[in-house]
Parts: C-alpha cells; sequence; structure tokens
C-alpha cells in the first residue's frame, strides 16, 4: 500500500515544494487573532492543518486502510481477548439519550443509572462478588482501586504500616507490578513453580505479616488454571493478606468458575476483552471492580442502588478510598458491554467461554510448534524454538494474519502467546495456523527480512527512541 | 452450537466435531482443567435476547432519562461534532484494531495518534504529548507524580486551587497517596489566582502547582505569566489545567512557563458522554523519559520509507513493570482519533472561531440574564470561557429546581449561586432559557 502523507504534509504535496513548511502557510492564515479578549490573553497564532472535508474523509479513509483490525482478520494476541466487536452495541450507545452531562441531577437521569445498576448487577453475578464499583476507566485503573482498596482495609485493622507488601507471579501482567508500586507498596516477585503455576512453598515463603495482597491471573498467562487455588486463598487469608483476580483472562471462566467462588477478595473485569466492546485502536476500555460484601464500605464513590421506591440513585460508600475518574468512568463503553451481556445472556456467555478453549486448543493442535506447558484453556504460549519470536511475528504479518504477542511470558523461550478467541471460525484458525506453519518453514532470510507485503518494512526502533520525533514540529525542525 | 450459544461465536457442530477430534477430546468440557469444589452450577440468570429486542431495552431504559436543555459545564463540556467524525473514526479498521503493537500493519492509526500529538503540541507550545490519559483528573494525577520523580526541591507539596472540582481532588488524592506528596489549597478569587497570594504560599516545599484557566467558574487568568514567573521562582513546576478548544485561544502556556499541560480533550470529538474523557497530557522535553503512556514517534522503516511507531516504551508497565512510569495500559486513542479528525476539520480558523464563541456566548448570556431583576450575572470580573456564575436573591438550588421544571439544567454551586455553560451546542435555547429565568426567578 502507498505511503499516505499526512495531513500537515498534503499542502506541500500541492504546492509542489516539500521543502515550505506548512506550518508557516497555516500560520497565515491563522495570525489575525480578532478577539473580544485583550491581546495579552490570546495567542499570537495558531497553525492547524483544516483541510477541506472531502480531503480530510479521504486522507483518513486512507490511514483507514493502512491498519489491521479485527474485521480484516484474525488478532490472536494473547491476554488481549480480540474477540468480534458486534455492530449493534455501537448502536446503543449512539443513541442520543445515552448522551448526557454528568452533573445532571440524578432524577434526571434514571435511565442512565439504571443501565449502572443492571450492569452492576450482572457483573457481580458473572464475578461472584458482591458489589460492583464502574468507575474506573480500565484494567490497570481497576487493579489501582483493588490496591486502594487494600490499603485502607489494612489501615482499618490498625496495619495499614506493616503490611507493605504485594506478592505477585513472575508471569503476571506488567500492570499488576505497575499498579502496585503506584499505591506504595513493594512488590514481591513469585517465581513459577515448574508447572508452569503457583509453587505453594514459594508463596509461603513470601507470605508474613507484611503481605497486603497477592495479585492472580487465573487461568493464568500460560493459560494454566491455578489448580491449587483454594490453597492458596486459604494460605493468603490466614496471612492476613487479600486476594486480588485480575480479570484479563475471564474469557475462559464464563459460567463455570467464578472469581468469588475460588476465594478472591476483589477482582477487575476487562470489559473490552471479556465483553467484546471494541478496543479502539488501545483505548478506551473500562474495568470495573467487584469485591465481597466486607470491602463494600471501600468501593469508589459513588455507586448506583435501586431504592425501595424503584428509583435509582447515587450514594458514597461509607469508608469510599474516593474517586480514581473525574466522573463515572467511560459511560459509552459501559453501555456496549451492557448489550453485550444481555445479548448473550447464561448461555450464550457460558458458550463464548467453551468456545474460546476449544479454539485455543484446536489452534495449537494445528500448528508446528511445542506447547510446553498444558492444558491450557483459552489462550497457549507456543515457542518459536530457535528463532526468534519477533521475527516469526513479522513474517506472519506477510501471510496477512496478525502474530500473537511475543517474548513473553518469559517462563517460554521465545513466546508465541495465542489467544484466538471464540470469534474464529474454524476456516479462520485454519488459516491462521497455515500462517503459522508457513513462516515455519521459511528460510531463515525470509523471516529476517519480514515484512514485506504490508504498508512499510520493517520499522527501525532503536533509531526511533534514539532520536525522538514525536510530532509535526519535529519533522519540520529535521527538514529545517 | 446452534440456538443457545454465542452467536458470535461461528461454529456449526460439524466443525465442532472436527476440532475435539483433532484435539483428541469428546467434549468441550474435558478441556476445562478446574478442582469441582470451585465449579459454578448456577445461573446468572440473564436470558439471553435478540439483538432487536435488547436495543429496544437499552433504548427503553434511557428513555427514562429526562428530556432537558443543559447549560452544565464545570469540566465537562458539548461542541458540535461534525458527522464526518463518527463515520471516519468508526471505520472498523480504527474501532476494532488493537494497540500498535505491530506498527507495520497499523500505520493508519499510528499517524492519526502521532497527528494528535502534533495538535496538541502546537496548541500547548510545549515539546512533547503523550497520545492520552483517560480523563483530565487522572492526568493531572499523572503530573504529580512525574513532578514528583523529577523534583528539584526537597519538599513534598502539590498546591491546587480552592475553586476545582472535589472530584479532580478525590482522584489527585488517590494517586498520590502510594507517594510522600501531600495535596493542599490555595486561595482563589473568583476562580483565578493572583500571583502575589500565591507567592506568599509558595517555598521550598512546594513540588507542583496546579492552575486552571479556564477556571472551574468560566474565568481566564489573567496573569498566567506572574503566575509561571512566582512558581519558577521557587523551583516547582507548573502545571496548567486546561483544554483544546480554550488553547486555541488563550495564550500559549509555553509562553507562561509552564511545565505540564493537562485537561480533557475530548471538548473535541465527542459530545457530552456521563463524564467520559480524553485525558490530555504535554509537557517538557527534559522529562521525556518521565512521560506517563504511550508515545508515538516518527522514524524509517528498512526502504527508508517514513514511518510511524510507538515509542520509548522502556518507561512503560509492559517492558519496566514496578518501575514504569505509570500503570497505564489501555488508554483512550480512539477519542485521539476522533478529536484529531474534528480539530483538522475545523482547521485554524474554525478552532480559533470556536474559541471566540466561547468568550462572547457567555458574555452576551450573562449580560441578558444580568437585565433580569433578582438575579445579577456575572458573579466575577474578568473575562469568561463558555461558562460563568450568576448570584441569586433567593435561594439557588430551589431556582435549579424550579429550572428544572421548565426542562432547563444549570448549577447550583452555592446558597445563592447558580453556574451557566454555553456553547454553540446550546446557543438556539437561550431565549427560552431567560424566559424561564424570569418566571423563577
Amino acid at each position: 500500500m502507498p505511503e499516505d502523507p499526512a495531513v500537515y504534509d498534503q499542502a506541500r504535496y500541492q504546492d509542489g515544494d516539500r521543502t515550505e513548511p506548512l506550518l508557516q502557510e497555516q500560520h497565515e492564515e491563522t495570525t489575525e487573532i480578532d478577539s473580544a479578549l485583550p491581546d495579552e490573553l490570546t495567542r499570537d497564532s495558531l497553525s492547524v492543518p483544516g483541510p477541506a472535508e472531502p480531503e480530510l474523509a479521504r486522507h483518513y479513509m486512507r490511514l483507514a486502510q493502512m491498519n489491521y483490525a479485527i474485521e480484516t482478520g484474525p488478532y490472536p494476541l494473547g491476554s488481549c481477548t480480540m474477540k468480534y466487536n458486534p455492530a449493534f452495541t455501537e448502536a446503543v450507545a449512539d443513541q442520543p439519550s445515552a448522551g448526557v452531562h454528568p452533573d445532571r441531577p440524578a432524577s434526571t437521569v434514571q435511565g442512565t443509572l439504571a443501565v449502572y445498576a443492571e450492569l452492576q448487577e450482572a457483573l457481580a453475578q458473572i464475578g461472584g462478588m458482591d458489589a460492583v464499583s464502574l468507575q474506573p476507566p480500565a484494567g490497570a485503573a481497576g487493579e489501582f482501586v483493588g490496591i486502594r482498596i487494600a490499603a485502607a482495609y489494612h489501615e482499618d485493622n490498625d496495619e495499614g504500616d506493616q503490611r507493605s507488601e504485594v506478592i505477585i507471579p513472575d508471569a503476571a501482567h506488567g500492570t499488576n507490578f505497575a499498579s502496585a508500586a503506584m499505591g506504595g507498596y513493594d512488590v514481591v516477585e513469585l517465581p513459577s513453580g515448574d508447572d508452569g503455576r503457583v509453587n505453594l512453598d514459594a508463596l509461603e515463603a513470601a507470605l508474613s505479616e507484611d503481605t497486603a495482597a497477592l495479585m492472580l491471573t487465573n487461568p493464568n498467562t500460560l493459560g494454566l488454571f491455578e489448580r491449587d487455588i483454594e490453597t492458596i486463598a486459604d494460605r493468603v487469608h490466614d496471612a492476613g493478606g487479600l486476594l486480588y483476580y485480575d480479570g484479563a483472562n475471564l474469557n475462559a471462566l464464563l459460567g463455570r468458575v467464578r472469581p468469588g467462588d475460588m476465594g478472591f477478595d476483589v477482582m477487575h473485569y476487562n470489559v473490552h476483552k471479556t465483553f467484546a466492546t471494541p478496543h479502539g485502536g488501545g483505548g478506551p476500555g473500562a474495568g470495573p471492580v467487584g469485591v465481597q460484601d466486607y470491602l463494600a464500605q471501600y468501593l469508589p464513590a459513588p455507586r448506583v442502588r435501586e431504592t425501595d421506591a424503584g428509583e435509582y440513585e447515587q450514594f458514597d460508600p461509607e469508608a469510599t478510598i474516593g474517586k480514581v475518574h473525574g466522573y463515572y468512568g467511560n459511560w459509552l463503553v459501559l453501555v456496549k458491554a451492557h448489550a453485550y451481556i444481555q445479548r448473550l445472556g447464561d448461555a450464550g456467555l457460558r458458550d463464548a467461554s467453551a468456545t474460546a478453549v476449544l479454539n485455543a486448543n484446536y489452534l495449537a493442535s494445528q500448528i508446528e510448534y511445542d506447547v510446553p506447558y498444558t492444558p491450557f484453556h483459552h489462550e497457549f504460549v507456543a515457542t518459536a524454538g530457535d528463532r526468534d519470536a519477533a521475527d516469526v511475528a513479522k513474517r506472519m504479518l506477510d501471510y496477512g494474519v496478525h502474530p500473537p504477542t511475543t517474548k513473553w511470558p518469559e517462563l517460554v523461550d521465545e513466546a508465541l502467546m495465542t489467544e484466538p478467541t471464540e470469534a474464529e471460525s474454524k476456516r479462520s484458525l485454519d488459516r491462521l495456523a497455515a500462517a503459522f506453519n508457513a513462516v515455519e518453514r521459511d528460510d531463515a532470510d525470509a523471516v529476517a527480512r519480514a515484512p514485506e507485503r504490508t504498508a512499510v518494512r520493517r520499522i527501525d526502533q532503536a533509531d526511533a527512541a534514539r532520536n525522538p520525533r514525536l510530532s509535526w514540529h519535529d519533522l519540520l525542525d529535521d527538514d529545517a | 452450537m446452534s440456538g443457545a450459544g454465542s452467536p458470535y461465536a461461528p461454529h456449526d457442530d460439524e466443525d465442532r466435531e472436527a476440532m475435539l477430534d483433532a484435539v483428541g477430546v469428546d467434549s468441550v468440557e474435558a478441556l476445562f482443567d478446574m478442582p469441582d469444589a470451585v465449579r459454578f452450577d448456577g445461573e446468572f440468570g440473564i436470558e439471553p435476547k435478540s439483538e432487536q429486542r435488547v436495543q429496544a431495552a437499552v433504548a427503553e431504559t434511557l428513555a427514562g432519562n429526562d428530556d432537558v436543555v443543559e447549560f452544565l459545564g464545570r469540566g465537562h463540556y458539548n461542541h458540535y461534532v461534525p458527522a464526518v467524525v463518527d463515520r471516519l473514526s468508526q471505520r472498523s479498521e480504527f474501532i476494532t484494531s488493537y494497540t500498535q503493537y505491530q506498527p507495520e500493519v497499523t500505520q493508519g492509526f499510528l499517524q492519526a495518534l502521532f497527528e494528535y500529538q502534533s495538535l496538541v503540541v502546537e496548541l500547548t507550545g510545549l515539546d512533547i504529548a503523550n497520545c492520552s490519559m483517560y480523563d483530565a483528573a487522572t492526568a493531572l494525577g499523572e503530573a504529580a507524580l512525574l513532578a514528583s520523580r523529577v523534583r528539584a526541591v526537597d519538599g513534598s507539596t502539590v498546591l491546587v486551587p480552592a475553586s476545582m472540582r472535589s472530584e479532580r481532588r478525590s482522584v489527585l488524592d488517590n494517586y498520590v497517596a502510594g507517594t510522600d506528596l501531600t495535596v493542599e489549597e490555595y486561595p482563589t478569587s473568583g476562580g483565578t489566582v493572583d500571583p502575589d497570594v500565591l507567592a506568599d504560599q509558595l517555598g521550598d516545599e512546594v513540588v507542583l502547582v496546579y492552575v486552571e484557566s479556564p477556571s472551574m467558574r468560566g474565568t481566564i487568568v489573567e496573569n498566567l505569566g506572574g503566575v509561571g514567573e512566582a512558581i519558577a521562582a521557587e523551583n516547582a513546576l507548573f502545571c496548567l489545567g486546561s483544554d483544546p478548544v480554550a488553547l486555541s485561544l488563550l495564550e500559549r502556556p509555553v509562553d507562561a512557563g509552564v511545565d505540564i499541560v493537562v485537561g480533557d480533550a475530548a471538548s473535541l470529538g465527542l459530545e457530552t458522554a456521563y463524564g467520559m474523557g480524553l485525558g490530555m497530557f504535554a509537557t517538557r522535553e527534559a522529562f521525556l523519559r518521565q512521560v506517563p503512556g504511550r508515545l508515538v514517534g516518527a522514524g524509517t522503516d528498512d526502504a527508508g520509507t517514513r514511518a510511524y511507531t510507538l515509542t520509548l516504551q522502556t518507561r512503560e508497565q509492559h517492558i519496566r513493570r514496578e518501575r514504569a512510569t505509570s500503570n497505564i495500559c489501555t488508554n483512550q486513542a480512539w477519542l485521539a482519533l476522533r478529536a484529531a479528525i474534528h480539530a483538522a476539520w475545523l482547521g485554524s480558523r474554525g478552532l480559533v472561531d470556536l474559541a471566540e464563541q466561547c468568550v462572547e456566548l457567555p458574555r452576551d448570556l450573562a449580560a441578558s440574564i444580568d437585565t433580569i431583576d433578582g438575579i445579577t450575572a456575572p458573579v466575577d470580573d474578568g473575562y469568561h470561557f463558555r461558562e460563568f456564575v450568576a448570584h441569586t436573591d433567593q435561594p439557588a438550588p430551589a431556582i435549579r429546581d424550579d429550572l428544572l421544571e421548565h426542562g432547563f439544567a444549570v448549577h447550583a454551586i452555592g446558597d445563592h449561586e447558580l453556574q451557566f455553560c454555553v456553547t454553540d451546542a446550546n446557543e438556539a435555547h437561550t431565549e427560552d432559557l431567560l424566559t424561564a429565568l424570569e418566571a423563577v426567578v
């Protein structure tokens, strides 16, 4: 595909002189800031390119054409749950009645609050939790809420200073470590056992009166279920810590096991993974948090409840940690998740997990790569063997599919962490497997050269980082 | 599975059998490796429904929202968003794509984010902008954490305006809870800050000073440069809260000595969405390696063609884990795309005109309201942006409730203070608002 010039480059192409800085041209258009404000309160000029709408539309259409997405092909990124985003949820969120101001009195937004209440209830059921806050705008924000709740809980037990450590398995998501650190905790890394799961002896050694919480993903990032979860929960609780569930892999469990029933005290849900809201090129998502009854008093403020009179009201939990979003979270994402859950219902959610697990197992059975850790569920981690997993991924691009997550978790050498989700048909999985296998048979040169059939060739990451050019201003400086 | 299965899991029975055979098991259940003791055999109690029924049900629920005209602002603003923003941003290639971890097949989104970053750089005059935080409040929290890491003073105080929203303050309190930072207020007058008053409170214990312009009362800070000098004199960092429409017209933050700009950029690209936002974050190049969140950079590919990529990722949680600059992963990228499209649709001229309208509309509405007996406006001196505060002789909450009966939502921010926000989105209703006000004041 040809390169599409940036908006700010187009005028340069049009006048045939690539060296003339567009910003100067735009600048002339706007130097006349004729404001009701005195000069000292205003800027002198503004230089933002403003193509006519036909040019604008073509520009962004060209950009869209240079972007891989779920609707262009399979997207088997491990731990990302890139499933199909049902079109109708977009229509649901687009209703004018969904677009209200957050400072409206509750009496005038009963519809919005009703959706909050219904989604809170559905997520509580799905997670086996007693109370849910929809406020965290992403999974990492949900983790941070969990960490803050743990801090408030231990504080109330007069152990706030004492319990200064959060235990996290070595193969956990990077956000776990960062969220704990942001909350001021020391991170204790838990080495995985030989079977890829939590090693109970290592856990015992890590637990102490300093333990605030253990953060766990289950199934873990290898796709393995922590079979000892009951014992793990008992030991963490005996040590006085809380057990946190990272919901990134919840798509494996819907309707079969609930975090609350496994002994987890607090969890987050990734609605942009499990409940099919679109990733939007990196966000917005939403990371609601569920807790057991005894922690409900700490949830972010406000929550929503139905009164005896059948109306909906907002209320502040009595010992709330306060807020982690300026308002009520990513509402337009939440309403899409609500629509998805209502569409699938019990049977659909259960089937989504079953099919996700079947798809992962089928795909693994069709590829010529070793998968060291089994039995996995919705995702598996294959090894690229003596090849560089990042190179394998680039070569897969040439076969028209998106590759898996690479080089992580590090328990597997040259990891290819693969999660096809339930949305891929057998035919699509066969195509994915064919791409995996074609790369396996390609000669080393072809793999090292890849990709060759994409909009651009392999990008020089080292140079991009060494010479950061982070805006068109930097590019113009380069030109100058 | 037909019938009761997920409509978005496309296997028929034949495929399913073939796949089970290939795996070597008799049923899907055999693939689940979990102890019986934790298995769930209950029901969620959610009945599957047709797409049509869900749409109708949600529409019916949302119909419970009253049909009122909003004159509401205070951090969340409504401007007309051109139709082309929806049409382009809802292209499946954009909205159903993931974070650009394989840049060779995501050049489109990367370039759009690069253009968004460029827009924020142009608006702020600062060197670098990231490609989004969650919202204004969390962007402020991240600014405090950045200031904590790079601080040039021994102290640990973050100063914030007394006039800021308590919700924003609460988010900030949570963000700094794991650090030695403490948050204190400085007094504001009419929402704005006087450099001399601020100077009295500054000292070597102050790490960061947060200033909002326009303020939560809609006032524009008049001596921003003086504020910047006072802050710089004590080696503290200057964080300005603003938004891209205001910055299209107001003094460039960099010219006032601002070190970090935060705010909600969803004033472009997104109409009112119950507080959903787009956290703007820009700062100086000196702090490049301390910036939270994702950065898109321009570079070249093996053939020498310009190409875009996520860069400087060693700041981020998936590489640096507990030593990352932030825990943020999923961000608000799609809203950044929408803001970029909206800004390009407006261009410089359109942005400046929109901003100018945000100066004129509240000025004119305040003047009209001031002619009504029992209410005076604006309360605050100086210039306003989008919104202003009015004084009411009778209790303001009661007037707010009465206005609601007439179909208008306004803020009651004190016993005798109402706040009105007026933009292109609601200006057509100002005459009706005035009529209602005359009836209820």
